[in-house]
């Protein structure tokens, strides 16, 4: 077994667990943190793959901005007690099967492919995936798009805040 | 890292099926949004994967590019959506999706 793959095994078994955790614990908050964890290992696993700036990207981003939202908001509601079924008892046992029977079939899929990670990193070009070639990209090529991110997430933090103003909301 | 992708693509794959379990077994909404986060971001793992595989062609990068569009989106989302949320918690005073059943509010 090379470095790289056991590298990868422990990051893989880190993230799978990591996710596991967020389904079963019953605490709202373990779960945040939980999947805090799981988004650390895949940004490893992204600088392994050679894509520094969007391993920076999710660690500041996703584990940062987004996660702290989460936990805003898990604790501005307090916790919930949640109990797995509900009135759709048979839910359960069913969402288990499909999503095992899911996740054999993509593995089946991946699996099968013959091709590989067969470029070594010599191979690839100078600054691969480094924050100045993405942004060269993203500056030019994709400049349009970018801007309409911008637009997007403006829409977004109007709509937040409209639909969590209370003062003018008639009644409650 | 010198690992074949499928390796790579088939952890994508399994926390994708981990979040679509999330999504059906979970009735606290915010749960049900975090696993939505983590098929996101298993999806982002497949397209960091084929931009690797790709690499040398200048085509590659591309992937990289579409990562980032994809966390924008979501950070996006998640801003209205957990807006939602704190609305039906102050209107239902819960957030048990199984109890947000009627539509007149």
């Amino acid at each position: 077994m090379t470095t790289d793959l056991a590298i990868f095994l422990g990051l893989a078994v880190i993230s799978t667990l990591a996710g596991i955790s967020m389904l079963l614990s019953r605490n709202s908050i373990y779960s945040v943190l939980f999947l805090v964890l799981n988004f650390l290992a895949v940004a490893t696993l992204y600088l392994l793959l050679n894509a520094a700036f969007i391993a920076m990207v999710q660690i500041t981003v996703y584990a940062g901005a987004i996660m702290v939202l989460f936990l805003f908001v898990v604790m501005l509601l307090g916790p919930e007690r949640d109990q797995l079924g509900g009135p759709f008892r048979w839910q359960l046992p069913v969402a288990v099967v499909l999503a095992v029977g899911l996740m054999i079939e993509l593995g089946f899929v991946m699996l099968s492919r013959s091709d590989g990670l067969v470029n070594a990193v010599s191979s690839l070009g100078e600054g691969f995936g480094s924050p100045a070639s993405v942004g060269r990209l993203l500056f030019s090529e994709y400049l349009v798009p970018f801007e309409i991110t911008s637009i997007l997430l403006l829409v977004a933090m109007i709509g937040a805040i409209v639909l969590t103003r209370s003062g003018s909301r008639e009644g409650r | 890292m010198n690992i074949p992708a499928s390796y790579v693509l088939s952890l994508s794959g399994v926390l994708f099926s981990l979040g679509i379990l999330g999504v059906l077994i979970r009735r606290n909404a915010i749960v049900i949004f975090m696993s939505i986060e983590l098929m996101l971001n298993s999806a982002n793992l497949a397209f960091i994967t084929f931009a690797r595989m790709l690499g040398p062609s200048p085509e590659a990068l591309r992937g990289h590019v579409m990562v980032f569009f994809i966390i924008a989106v979501a950070a996006a989302e998640v801003a209205v959506g957990l807006a939602l949320i704190v609305t039906i918690f102050r209107n239902k005073e819960t957030i048990n999706v199984d109890e947000v059943n009627s539509l007149q509010g």
